[in-house]
């Protein structure tokens, strides 16, 4: 079924009759040539992108629970590629430039909306830093522009500018950043994944991960036993459990990241706004909820729910930089549990197990890299091969030391980023 | 969630800073090699359910206690200065 405005016009005056499932609900078959464990944003994405670029479609998808019931539903939706360093910047260049096309390519309405990210400064020393970092997004060839004061008030006048601690000195905008509707990616993914024939399998727990001679050979589910060739461990805030089925410790702790939303408002902020001196971001949803968020809860949890430090700490930086929010009134918040990895970077690499693959440690920020990250891991599961524009993010890394790919510059260690 | 000092009993947990798994009590010794270091400073158990962890009575007594507490429902189920436990 292909979507489009004469379809939406013909079933509107047709009482909706017209309109079929998304995806079907198949029953396990007992071998594929590629599972792919974990049924989120990027499990779908690389089911996908094996299917569509790479001719396979002997893929299953196993997810414990429901299609976008996990970390996908649980993000603050925002889409960018404004990163610095070598291996990241060429990543999140790629997955953004997919984002660009993917409405077209899934024929799926992602709500994919540029309306600019706007990253504010405080002072000299942050200034040269956002006009360096401006530097190496042009240089990757996305774009960046460095805003002084008047130019971000121009386009953000609700904000205090002239705070005692944090006064306002400009920003870095990137007008190709903004956000996506979440549960439409995973839609939109598994219904494409679906049509190229990969079976979605829902309520399919994996409870073992089978090897034989250094290779895997299948995996064990509450659905039963399923043969495959290859096997992708793509579930970024359970990985430690499901590498732990292969044996395997991972560079990972799992941290909770808390959100809020508000009330529906007119249209009131219309870009990305990010506060990294008070830990905080904002923008508007659609529906015009106020969606908004901060730093981690800073201990291990799984709890996806955070505690009220936090949530005070949130609103006092949000009251500090648009006192206008005040009067909004929060309705619902969330948590959604992070791959920490030691440097604030993913892992995308083979495992010392063959035909065993690990897709992780996204911290927070999955979300953008959901078209970038299924098709460079679709790359690396159907070659053998690593994709250019992902060929750093190894789990090796972290023990030798050498390509570690630490944005913030605060080390390489659990609970620093 | 409030975590409980030893010294001090039932506290906010602002009042505590967070170090991370207790492996800061098995440090392996500086010879033992790349694989145990690595196992030290980087890969974790991370479990979902019952974990041991180091927190650091920062905005009270200053005690480095061992925390027992469930990460799926942020239950505090006992905690033990973490002198005593290395000891």
């Amino acid at each position: 079924m292909r979507f489009s405005g004469l379809r939406i016009l013909k079933e509107g005056l047709t009482g909706n009759k017209g309109w079929t499932p998304h995806w079907r609900d198949p029953e396990p078959k007992s071998e594929y040539d590629i599972l792919i464990i974990g049924g989120g944003g990027h499990g779908l994405a690389t089911a996908y992108y094996l299917a569509k670029e790479h001719g396979l479609s002997n893929i299953a998808v196993l997810e414990k629970g429901y299609i976008g019931g996990g970390n996908v539903g649980r993000n603050t939706t925002i889409v960018r590629a404004n990163y610095n360093m070598p291996g990241n910047s060429e990543f999140y260049s790629h997955s953004l430039k997919l984002w660009e096309g993917l409405e077209e390519d899934l024929n799926y309405n992602v709500m994919h909306s540029q309306r600019g990210i706007i990253n504010l400064f405080h002072s000299d020393g942050q200034r040269d830093y956002a006009v360096r970092r401006a530097n190496s997004m042009i240089n990757q060839g996305d774009d960046a522009i460095v805003l002084d004061r008047a130019g971000v008030k121009k386009m953000l006048p609700y904000l205090d500018y002239d705070n005692a601690r944090f006064p306002v000195y400009g920003g870095l905008y990137h007008p190709r950043g903004g956000t996506a509707r979440h549960d439409a990616v995973a839609w939109g993914f598994a219904r494409g994944a679906d049509s190229r024939g990969v079976d979605l399998l829902q309520n399919c727990e994996v409870t073992g991960i089978d090897i034989e001679g250094g290779k895997v050979i299948g995996v064990q589910t509450s659905r039963g036993p399923i043969k495959a060739k290859k096997v992708g461990i793509v579930v970024a805030g359970r990985s430690g459990q499901v590498a732990a089925r292969a044996g395997m410790r991972l560079p990972i702790e799992s941290h909770i990241l808390q959100a809020f939303v508000t009330e529906g408002l007119k249209p009131c902020i219309d870009h990305v706004v990010t506060f990294g001196m008070g830990h905080f971001y904002i923008s508007q949803s659609d529906k015009g909820g106020l969606v908004f968020g901060g730093d981690l809860d800073f201990y291990a949890s799984y709890a996806a729910r955070g505690n009220l430090p936090m949530a005070e700490h949130v609103m006092e930086a949000g009251m500090a930089l648009m006192p206008m929010i005040g009067k909004a009134r929060v309705l619902r918040s969330w948590g959604g549990i992070m791959d920490m990895s030691p440097d604030g970077s993913p892992i995308i690499d083979r495992t010392h197990i063959e035909g065993l693959y690990l897709n992780c440690g996204w911290c927070y920020g999955g979300f953008k890299a959901v078209p970038g990250s299924g098709n460079v891991f679709a790359h690396l599961m159907a070659t053998d091969r690593y994709h250019d524009n992902a060929t750093k993010f190894r789990l090796d890394r972290f023990r030798d030391g050498y390509g570690l790919m630490d944005e913030e510059g605060t080390g390489s260690q659990h609970n620093l980023h | 969630m409030r975590i409980t000092c030893p010294i001090c009993g039932e506290r906010d947990s602002r009042e505590f800073s967070y170090r991370g798994a207790d492996v800061a009590l098995h440090r392996p010794d500086p010879e033992a090699g790349e694989a145990a270091w690595d196992d030290y400073v980087h890969l974790r158990d991370n479990p979902a359910g019952e974990t041991r962890d180091m927190w650091y009575h920062e905005g009270g007594c200053g005690a480095w206690i061992v925390v027992t507490r469930n990460t799926v429902t942020h239950e505090v189920i006992g905690s033990e200065l973490a002198a005593e436990v290395a000891r």
